[in-house]
């Protein structure tokens, strides 16, 4: 069941200056529940505005986008879209303005109007979520370390408990530990909520782990939608999109240009070696 | 908010305005703003207007940039025509109650809307075809007599030019914090003004914190650059005046000299 719909979304930044710029042209997208897609595209693709219509930040300039059961150019439906659909932006610890962790945590489900026990509980299942230790929740957000900040915030967002959870490049500046550690529990919250998870990512090894579906962008149009399996086969899709090949497409490439064909593209090093292993 | 264009704002072009030495331009200004002020008869009018309007021409933006860029200004521009055509004293020419309005006035608050446009414009072919780094290099070159007086001009350039530079990425981290507080409830539009208040905070110390981390990681970067208060500095691009250059200066100073003429023989 399709949770979000897209049509003929145009966005055009400063629009009647010299200035103009189409930052989206003409997509078309559904999302369905409890799926996780991946977003992909280079650097300007248009990741990122296309999910800011998607909690009520920003408005088409044409097309229609359906969010649940509601349309997102009503601007009452807009302004209260915040409680269901979760942002989490680039780098979200430089969002942190609190003198403790619990605070800000605190501060989304605050708003949706929780208090005392009710928000207390909120605050500690959304940091277990993410893998934040309990005591961490009183120190002060300037003590932690990157990896637990990004923890942090990403757990103030969680505690709103979304229907819809975006996340923009989650990883980005991260150890691989840390970012491998956050993308596997957000998967986990997809599959145990029933959360519908949309991932915003420049590295396709993210998309091909944890994605159901894979969307590229280039140049604010959609170049192809579909499972990421299929899509991360199509080398010419990946190039035209200007994006690098994950790191078990790139290998089952080069064993098939040295005459060893796997039968067919595996997205984790695991599964690349058990076919492998299988041919051996 | 952030949309339109305003007075001030960088057009990138190729025009032979945008690729004139900034030297060259603030001189051209510095010759022509008087002019402007001392034309008051009709050769000298034609010939200013006629100079920049090949000036406007040779930016290669179109009229209506300009239009626009005065728009936010056209109150100002009509209350000084409107005082000046009421209260210059004369034979009057119509009554509306108490108020006269003369031949005189009529002329003198045309002439002042005249001066006043033209200066605008003036104003905004330099801010339009010329980056705020290339302004501020221009600006230093201008000012660097001062030196000798102990005036920190060179020091007073680089304030202004990391004052420019980050004033963009400044107003792009504020958006950002903006929508992000925004996504998680945050209200900046509602409530008494303690409400309003307190809603700030989550606004604005991320902001100050960005924004001293980033002063911070700047002043890192230019003494690992070694950079030093009040040691020379050479430059990446070296500002050098051609012939087009001289040839602007020359013709505007001619178009001075012209407007002085017309003054002095009538």
């Amino acid at each position: 069941m399709p949770c979000i719909k897209i049509e003929n979304l145009t966005h055009t930044y400063f629009p009647g200056t010299p200035l103009e710029t189409a930052a989206l042209q003409d997509i078309s997208l559904t999302v369905d529940q409890g799926e996780t897609l991946a977003l992909a595209g280079a650097t300007g693709s248009g990741k990122s505005t296309l999910v800011r219509h998607l909690n009520g930040l920003l408005a088409p300039t044409a097309g229609r986008v359906r969010i649940l059961d509601g349309d997102v150019a009503d601007k009452k439906f807009r302004r209260q879209l915040w409680r269901r659909v979760g942002l989490v932006f680039q780098f979200p610890e430089r969002q942190i303005f609190s003198a403790t962790v619990h605070e800000d945590i605190a501060f989304g489900p605050r708003n949706t109007g929780l208090a005392g026990q009710a928000l207390s509980e909120r605050v500690s299942q959304a940091a277990a979520a993410v893998g934040l230790p309990e005591d961490m929740l009183r120190t002060d957000p300037a003590e932690l370390s990157g990896g637990m900040l990004r923890r942090a915030a990403i757990a103030g967002v969680l505690a709103m408990h979304p229907d819809i959870l975006i996340l923009d490049e989650p990883g980005a500046g991260l150890e691989p530990r840390a970012r491998e550690s956050i993308l596997q529990r957000i998967k986990e919250l997809q599959v145990s909520q029933g959360t519908t998870v949309i991932l915003i990512t420049h590295q396709l090894d993210d998309a091909a782990l944890y994605a159901d579906r894979l969307a590229l962008l280039k140049k604010g149009r959609l170049l192809a939608v579909g499972p990421t399996a299929e899509i991360l086969s199509r080398c010419d899709l990946l190039d035209e999109a200007g994006l690098e090949p994950p790191f078990t497409v790139e290998l089952t490439r080069r064993l098939a240009a040295a005459g060893i064909n796997l039968p067919k593209t595996p997205l984790n090093p695991a599964e690349a070696a058990r076919l492998l292993a299988v041919m051996l | 908010m952030l949309s339109g264009i305003t007075m001030g704002q960088y057009l990138p072009g190729r025009s032979p305005v945008h690729r004139m030495d900034p030297r060259a331009k603030l001189l051209a200004a510095a010759l022509v703003v008087p002019a402007i002020l001392l034309a008051g008869f009709w050769p000298a009018i034609t010939a200013v207007t006629l100079w920049l309007a090949v000036v406007s021409g040779l930016s290669g933006l179109r009229p209506g940039v300009y239009w626009r860029s005065m728009k936010p200004l056209w109150v100002l521009l009509l209350l000084s025509f409107t005082m000046q055509a009421f209260f210059t004293p004369g034979e009057p020419l119509v009554h509306l109650g108490w108020i006269n309005i003369s031949e005189p006035g009529l002329v003198q608050g045309a002439l002042l809307l005249w001066r006043l446009g033209i200066l605008l414009v003036v104003a905004s072919v330099i801010t339009f075809t010329t980056t705020p780094l290339q302004l501020t290099n221009g600006l230093e070159w201008l000012l660097s007599p001062l030196i000798r007086l102990r005036v920190p001009v060179r020091e007073l350039a680089m304030i202004m030019n990391l004052a420019l530079r980050f004033v963009p990425t400044l107003f792009d981290e504020a958006r950002l914090l903006l929508m992000a507080q925004q996504s998680r409830g945050a209200d900046f539009t509602h409530g008494s003004i303690r409400e309003r208040v307190r809603g700030l905070v989550p606004f604005m110390v991320p902001l100050l914190t960005n924004i001293f981390r980033r002063a911070d990681d700047l002043a890192l970067a230019m003494e690992l650059r070694c950079y030093q208060v009040g040691a020379p500095r050479s430059r990446l691009t070296e500002l050098r005046f051609v012939a087009g250059d001289y040839a602007a200066i020359a013709a505007t100073a001619m178009l001075l000299v012209f407007v002085w003429g017309t003054r002095l023989m009538w």
